[in-house]
């Protein structure tokens, strides 16, 4: 049986937040920076979504049906397409016709509401679902948590909603000798199968690619084929797991990012392996055990786990305090603030109250647009003081008008 | 190693924080190896000697070294300065303080190198005159000691800095903790300072700055070879120092201000950010301690914005009672325009209280658990404020880490490097 290739991109925008003063509490209700998500999305569209997707589909073309990768894109990110540049969707189409892509399911605004409410979690997926049918024409089969978040329990409550596959980490700690290049099975049901991250092949391509003091510089396509080898000698199957920004974005066009991809599936596949999406891979190889993961998982930082959102008093404060407003808001059946609770949900905003960045730098500023987490902070315990008055204002009314 | 120190102040009598800084980096000096002989124009006796050999300038008699005063005084020439300076540091009280002292000192003021003369060691009106005395003194003491590096602490010192160089021939290190741009605006610095801290970083071999920030101005502002100019950051010791108990007399929260009430420090800013969380959170008090030639106007300025029944003035606090406001404080702000480095809000850290400093200081280099604000924008000051009143896990994150922060600012660290900076002058590297 030959050796599974299996790529998976990740593609998310985040609503970033306006500077919101606490005199504009109760005074406006506009809360996202408009600017700075048109000018971003516009600007990884034109660097990276639009050549990219080219050349993804250009490689399947050429290939003829023999290279395959898998997106998961956010509904947030969907969301700002449609508003900032329709084309990306446009082109995301033309990937998704050639039967070669598979589109995974997930929270549609990317948030750790698995961590917080299973029920907003369920409706969450469920609308994320409806999108990738809506935009796509097709109901995604496999699951992928934000920030590939994963535990058994995680894993069971996905396998009750009905899909069979799900990625996450291979993260050390909890593989410790086992290899991540099998399939394994959730512990709690073995129905839904478990795709891991190769993190080290994963991040050759998506963190040291253009890293000139990394050994492994230059990295050409032979060079990553032969790597690729070598690790499925003893495995089934290599997942390359990343995000899509990876490309054209984190490495730039000049690192000669797109010339190595270009060439990368010829040379997979000259190599006597094949590529198969999530859902093929998972259906083709046999689960080799069980996968015990008790403490979430995922796939950032170091420490992969959930520190990098929820690790500070910042964070958790901010966090109950937006999931303490969960059964007001459903109560004021107001779409608006739904979306907006929602949107407030993203990983993103507390990845920025982060306090961990001061060693773990780099990554950390990049995606920032903070200065510091007591900045970012302020600025959203200050919109969702906004938010609660509008939640509470809105429950006040109905009970009035009752 | 041992090096001769010229400083200005040494604890307990101290006016500003160059005796606590001078204190806690001869301290750290002791423990890394290097013998301090440490010179001041006026030492009381009750110094703690524990690591450092306290030299009165006082008690030097020039003539006992005649000799080398006259080779060297060829060579060196003192300014000799109308007594009409502006003090350095300058709490009103201070001038009250030795006023007395100073007019009987100018009377009997002669030009006389061959007798001992009676400093003041204060920061009164013929500082200038000090100045340059000191400089005689310490070309003396430079004949008769013995030492390998010469490090000489502000402005007030370089002279006698420079003396003791051509006097015994060994390299001379500075120590900037604040410049002429630090206490006026840029286009009101006092010339005569200006010039003492331009040649007293000329002459010197190297130049310890407390900040990066002081760094860029001694290479920016006096021209000086960046490679020679080091910055070594201040630290603080805490040591034995006890936990104050206060009783606190409101329920509401308070935010204060600590620090002379000078443009250098920002006042205007705090009130108007004061001003604008009084709006939404009246339950609020605010204190501006200190005093300085801004306070009359900052009284009426809080007057005229209709917040004086929430915005209070302690005047000028001395000992336990700056520790006891800091006790009294929920949040405590630095927001000056320009601080060479700033040691107030370790202080505050120090004491469990959340603090807000400009990103204009040079402590805002080392802490990463101080929140930072441009001084000039007052939303982001009032925002951070607000968020310190009504976001309890921010106050509670920062006074926890600020304090662990600040343990771990120790001058025995600090005292390493400028050891490096010695070798390095030593060595002509």
């Amino acid at each position: 049986m030959n050796k599974t290739v299996c790529f998976y991109f990740q593609v998310h925008q985040p609503d970033r937040l306006r500077q919101f003063r606490f005199f504009d509490i109760g005074n406006d209700a506009h809360y996202l920076d408009d600017f700075s998500n048109r000018t971003i999305v516009r600007r990884v569209a034109e660097r990276c979504y639009l050549p990219a997707n080219k050349l993804l589909l250009e490689l399947i073309l050429k290939h003829n049906g023999a290279f395959k990768v898998a997106f998961s894109i956010s509904g947030a990110a969907i969301e700002q397409f449609e508003r900032y540049t329709p084309e990306v969707i446009d082109s995301f189409k033309a990937l998704a016709e050639t039967g070669c892509v598979e589109f995974l399911a997930e929270t549609y605004s990317h948030s750790l509401a698995s961590l917080a409410s299973t029920a907003e979690f369920k409706k969450q997926v469920k609308q994320h679902a409806d999108l990738m049918k809506r935009v796509f024409g097709v109901k995604p089969t496999t699951f992928r948590n934000t920030e590939l978040i994963y535990s058994d329990d995680i894993g069971e409550t996905v396998a009750g909603m009905g899909y069979n596959v799900m990625l996450t980490e291979g993260a050390k700690h909890i593989l410790g000798w086992k290899s991540p290049d099998f399939v394994y099975a959730n512990a709690l049901d073995p129905r839904l199968k478990v795709l891991l991250r190769n993190f080290n092949l994963s991040d050759d391509i998506a963190f040291r690619f253009s890293d000139q003091s990394w050994a492994g510089w230059p990295l050409t396509a032979d060079k990553f084929a032969d790597w690729s080898v070598a690790a499925l000698a003893q495995g089934d199957v290599l997942n390359l797991f990343m995000d899509y920004e990876t490309f054209g974005e984190h490495q730039r066009s000049a690192s000669g990012i797109f010339d190595f991809m270009e060439a990368l599936p010829a040379a997979i596949l000259a190599r006597g392996l094949e590529f198969c999406t999530p859902a093929e891979a998972a259906q083709k190889h046999q689960a080799v055990a069980p996968l015990n993961v008790p403490y979430p998982i995922s796939w950032a930082d170091e420490e992969r786990d959930t520190s990098a959102w929820l690790g500070n008093e910042l964070q958790e404060e901010a966090f109950n305090k937006l999931y303490s407003l969960e059964a007001d808001i459903y109560k004021t059946k107001d779409e608006g603030l739904l979306a907006m609770f929602r949107r407030l949900q993203e990983s993103d905003h507390f990845y920025y109250m982060c306090t961990k960045f001061f060693s773990d730098g780099s990554v950390h500023s990049y995606f920032n647009p903070y200065d510091t987490p007591y900045e970012a902070f302020i600025n959203y315990m200050n919109v969702l003081a906004d938010f609660e008055l509008r939640v509470k204002e809105k429950l006040k009314v109905k009970k009035t008008t009752k | 190693m041992r090096v001769l120190m010229f400083g200005w102040e040494f604890p307990p009598h101290i006016a500003g924080g160059l005796g606590t800084a001078c204190y806690g980096m001869t301290k750290g000096l002791a423990h890394a190896g290097v013998d301090v002989l440490f010179v001041m124009p006026s030492a009381s006796g009750d110094e703690d000697q524990s690591c450092v050999r306290i030299i009165n300038a006082s008690d030097v008699a020039v003539s006992d070294s005649i000799s080398q005063i006259d080779e060297y005084l060829g060579k060196v020439q003192f300014l000799r300065v109308g007594s009409n300076l502006h003090p350095y540091i300058d709490p009103v009280d201070f001038t009250d303080l030795v006023e007395e002292e100073q007019r009987s000192q100018s009377e009997e003021f002669k030009f006389y190198f061959r007798q001992k003369y009676k400093f003041s060691g204060k920061y009164g009106k013929n500082l200038m005159e000090e100045v340059s005395r000191y400089a005689m003194v310490g070309g003396a003491i430079a004949a008769r000691e013995d030492f390998d590096v010469i490090h000489a602490h502000d402005w007030l010192t370089y002279h006698a800095g420079i003396a003791a160089k051509r006097v015994s021939g060994k390299p001379l290190v500075i120590h900037v903790h604040a410049t002429s741009f630090d206490r006026g605006s840029a286009d009101n610095i006092d010339t005569r300072v200006f010039a003492i801290e331009k040649r007293g970083m000329e002459e010197a071999d190297k130049v310890i700055t407390v900040s990066d920030l002081t760094r860029n101005i001694v290479i920016n502002k006096y021209g000086i070879d960046p490679s020679k100019v080091v910055t070594v950051h201040n630290a603080v010791d805490f040591s034995g120092r006890e936990k104050i108990e206060v009783e606190r007399g409101v329920r509401e929260k308070v935010i204060t201000f600590l620090g002379r009430i000078t443009f250098q420090k920002g006042p205007e800013y705090f009130i108007e950010a004061a001003a604008k969380v009084l709006k939404v959170c009246p339950e609020t008090r605010f204190v501006m301690a200190g005093s300085g030639d801004m306070m009359n106007r900052c009284i009426r300025y809080v007057a005229k914005l209709g917040i004086a029944d929430r915005f209070y003035f302690t005047g000028f606090l001395r000992g336990d009672d700056v520790q006891k406001m800091f006790a009294l404080s929920d949040v405590y702000v630095m927001p000056s325009v320009s601080e060479p480095f700033g040691i107030s809000p370790l202080e505050a850290m120090k004491t469990d209280v959340p603090t807000i400093i400009s990103k204009q200081s040079g402590v805002a280099e080392v802490l990463k658990y101080a929140i930072k604000v441009d001084f000039w924008d007052v939303n982001a000051l009032a925002d951070a404020m607000y968020g310190l009143l009504n976001y309890p896990a921010l106050p509670q994150l920062a006074a926890e880490r600020g304090r662990e922060e600040v343990d771990n600012l120790k001058w025995d660290a600090a005292a390493v490097k400028v050891r490096r900076v010695y070798e390095s002058a030593v060595n002509g590297q």
